[in-house]
């Protein structure tokens, strides 16, 4: 399909006086791993929020295929293909990771009870199905050694590689990840930015928060850098080491 | 002999009634997370429906249609459902204390609809001459409450069956990460209002069916066995025997009602019959201090919740 996979116009969100998000935009293409950067504060996560539906935008639109989508609940969004995972992971920590990543499917059969108990024959299949879909995706993420375990028994890192593993499930279109390498030592660091890469080549489109900026740099083109609410600059990487707004805002403070 | 034959053939059935109320709040608490505190009012409506479907014809009162019992059955779980739909769309949105509240206030709010609305419920006098199947069928009440004893067994046992087909699904595991992270369900395509409204209404369904299997076991219905009292029995059942699991809800309801009549038995004989009343008092504190025992050093009942949710993923 022509024409950008995602487009952010004029986003604004308030906190009673606080402009978290001042009318952003930008738009995506298709299979690009945009990286979005900004200090503390900056509004990156208040920006995922109203592109996932978690919070609505005071004015501005989000379009996902040119589909306006900011208006509906997030799973709504989520089920037109565009997923994000959480700064802080959000497993459902008494189920078992093979669980967290076979809740995924959307319009499964049997998830309307009645079907339950009129076309078992049909859940079953599905079932079948959508185990040996999330069991791939659960080793593609390095997860099998811990598939049976309960999710609230998971380290921070592998927290992070299940986020991932449900949203890959959906398929998505674009996958949002909100510090993928925040607090994920070195190694398994190393493990998440070559899966980001691998699943790019495979023609998955991200946008991700990071503040590592070896991990932004060497993986994200272009990137985008927001402070304060606004965007500051969107382009290649190489160029926003020579904005001198960047770096007066963000850059600059770093070595 | 024979008497505690027949005593425990009527505490079986008084006791899996209950547990069939105790199976629809495990499907909205133990499952679903949903902190309903109307049990009682759910209940209510379908002890009334079934009384006003299979009952005898009076003056003056509505109902009386004298239909079958299956039909009555099927029209309390109707009738609980529908209004749980409309209880559930008004009061779904709120959290945890807060649809404790509303919902508790809307059982009460039914109760006294039963007590003062003549017309349709006998008001303070209820309706008396619910049939019961069973006199029918054979002589003698040892037999025909057997006989009834086996009919709630393929209830409780059809109810267990249905629950369980949809408790450990796709839709069990939808309920459980409601539960857990409503946020994160939601963010990853769930949702929560359809859920939590689709949980509701089938466990209040379910809860109308125990009504109507009482009323026409007791062969009366009066507002006054709908108090407050029954929710707190019922929620007590569920934490006893444990959460998410329907064999622990079944449990629950076998325990405390043994330990409701056995303490109403031995106060009957140990108390002077000129404080009987207030002996009654001392069931609800005793069945209080199970409920504070269990939630101190068993918090998840006497079976807890397994691990796998949809039969599907067992390995």
């Amino acid at each position: 399909m022509a024409g950008p996979l995602l487009q952010v116009r004029g986003v604004t969100k308030r906190f009673r006086g606080f402009t978290a998000v001042d009318s952003i935009s930008f738009e995506l293409p298709r299979g690009v791993i945009c990286g979005l950067i900004g200090p503390n504060g900056a509004g990156k996560t208040t920006l995922f929020n109203t592109m996932a539906g978690l919070m609505k935008p005071d004015s501005g639109e989000v379009l996902l295929e040119e589909v306006q989508i900011h208006t509906r609940p997030p799973h709504r969004i989520f089920a037109e293909g565009l997923a994000r995972t959480f700064q802080i992971p959000r497993p459902f920590p008494e189920m078992s990771v093979l669980e967290n990543v076979m809740l995924v499917p959307n319009r499964q059969s049997g998830e309307r009870f009645w079907n339950n108990w009129l076309r078992p024959g049909t859940v079953a299949r599905e079932e079948r199905e959508a185990r040996r879909r999330a069991e791939d995706i659960i080793e593609f993420c390095g997860l099998t050694q811990v598939g049976r375990d309960q999710s609230g028994t998971l380290s921070g890192g592998q927290l992070k590689l299940l986020e991932l593993a449900r949203v890959l499930m959906a398929d998505p279109k674009i996958i949002l990840l909100d510090e993928p390498a925040a607090g994920v030592n070195p190694t398994l660091m190393l493990t998440l930015v070559d899966k980001i890469k691998e699943l790019n080549a495979r023609g998955y489109t991200f946008l991700i928060i990071e503040h590592n900026m070896d991990v932004v740099m060497s993986v994200c083109d272009p990137i985008l850098v927001m402070a304060q609410g606004r965007l500051l600059y969107s382009g290649d990487p190489a160029g926003a080491r020579r904005d001198p707004a960047v770096l007066d805002a963000y850059l600059g403070d770093l070595p | 002999m024979i008497g505690v034959v027949s005593y425990l053939v009527f505490f079986l059935i008084l006791s899996l009634t209950f547990g069939v109320a105790v199976l629809g709040l495990n499907l909205q608490w133990g499952f679903t997370g949903l902190f309903n505190a109307g049990v009682a009012g759910f209940i209510a409506i379908g002890a009334y429906t079934m009384a006003i479907l299979t009952g005898p014809s009076r003056d003056a009162v509505f109902g009386g249609f004298e239909l079958p019992f299956v039909v009555g059955l099927a029209g309390a779980m109707i009738a609980s459902g529908i209004g749980a739909l409309f209880v559930g769309l008004a009061t779904l949105k709120l959290r945890h204390e807060y649809l404790a509240v509303a919902t508790f206030g809307i059982a009460v709010t039914i109760q006294l609809v039963c007590l003062n609305w003549e017309y349709l419920t006998g008001g303070t006098l209820g309706l008396i001459g619910i049939p019961n199947p069973t006199k029918a069928w054979a002589e003698g009440p040892l037999i025909q409450n057997s006989l009834y004893l086996a009919i709630v067994a393929i209830v409780v046992g059809l109810t267990i069956a249905a629950l369980e087909l949809i408790v450990k699904s796709p839709w069990g595991r939808m309920l459980k990460a409601i539960r857990e992270d409503e946020v994160a369900a939601a963010s990853l395509g769930k949702s929560p209002e359809r859920v939590r409204l689709e949980a509701f209404v089938l466990g209040c369904m379910i809860m109308g069916l125990s009504g109507a299997l009482y009323v026409s076991f007791i062969g009366y219905v009066s507002p006054w066995d709908f108090l407050p009292i029954l929710t707190f029995q019922i929620w007590t059942m569920l934490i006893v025997g444990g959460s998410a699991n329907n064999r622990g809800a079944l449990l629950g309801a076998l325990i405390v009602w043994g330990v409701w009549t056995m303490s109403g038995f031995v106060l009957s004989r140990v108390v002077p019959s000129e404080i009987q009343a207030r002996g009654g008092a001392m069931q609800a504190v005793l069945i209080g201090l199970i409920l504070v025992v269990t939630l101190l050093i068993r918090p998840r009942g006497l079976i807890g919740e397994e691990l796998q949710v949809s039969r599907h993923a067992r390995s």
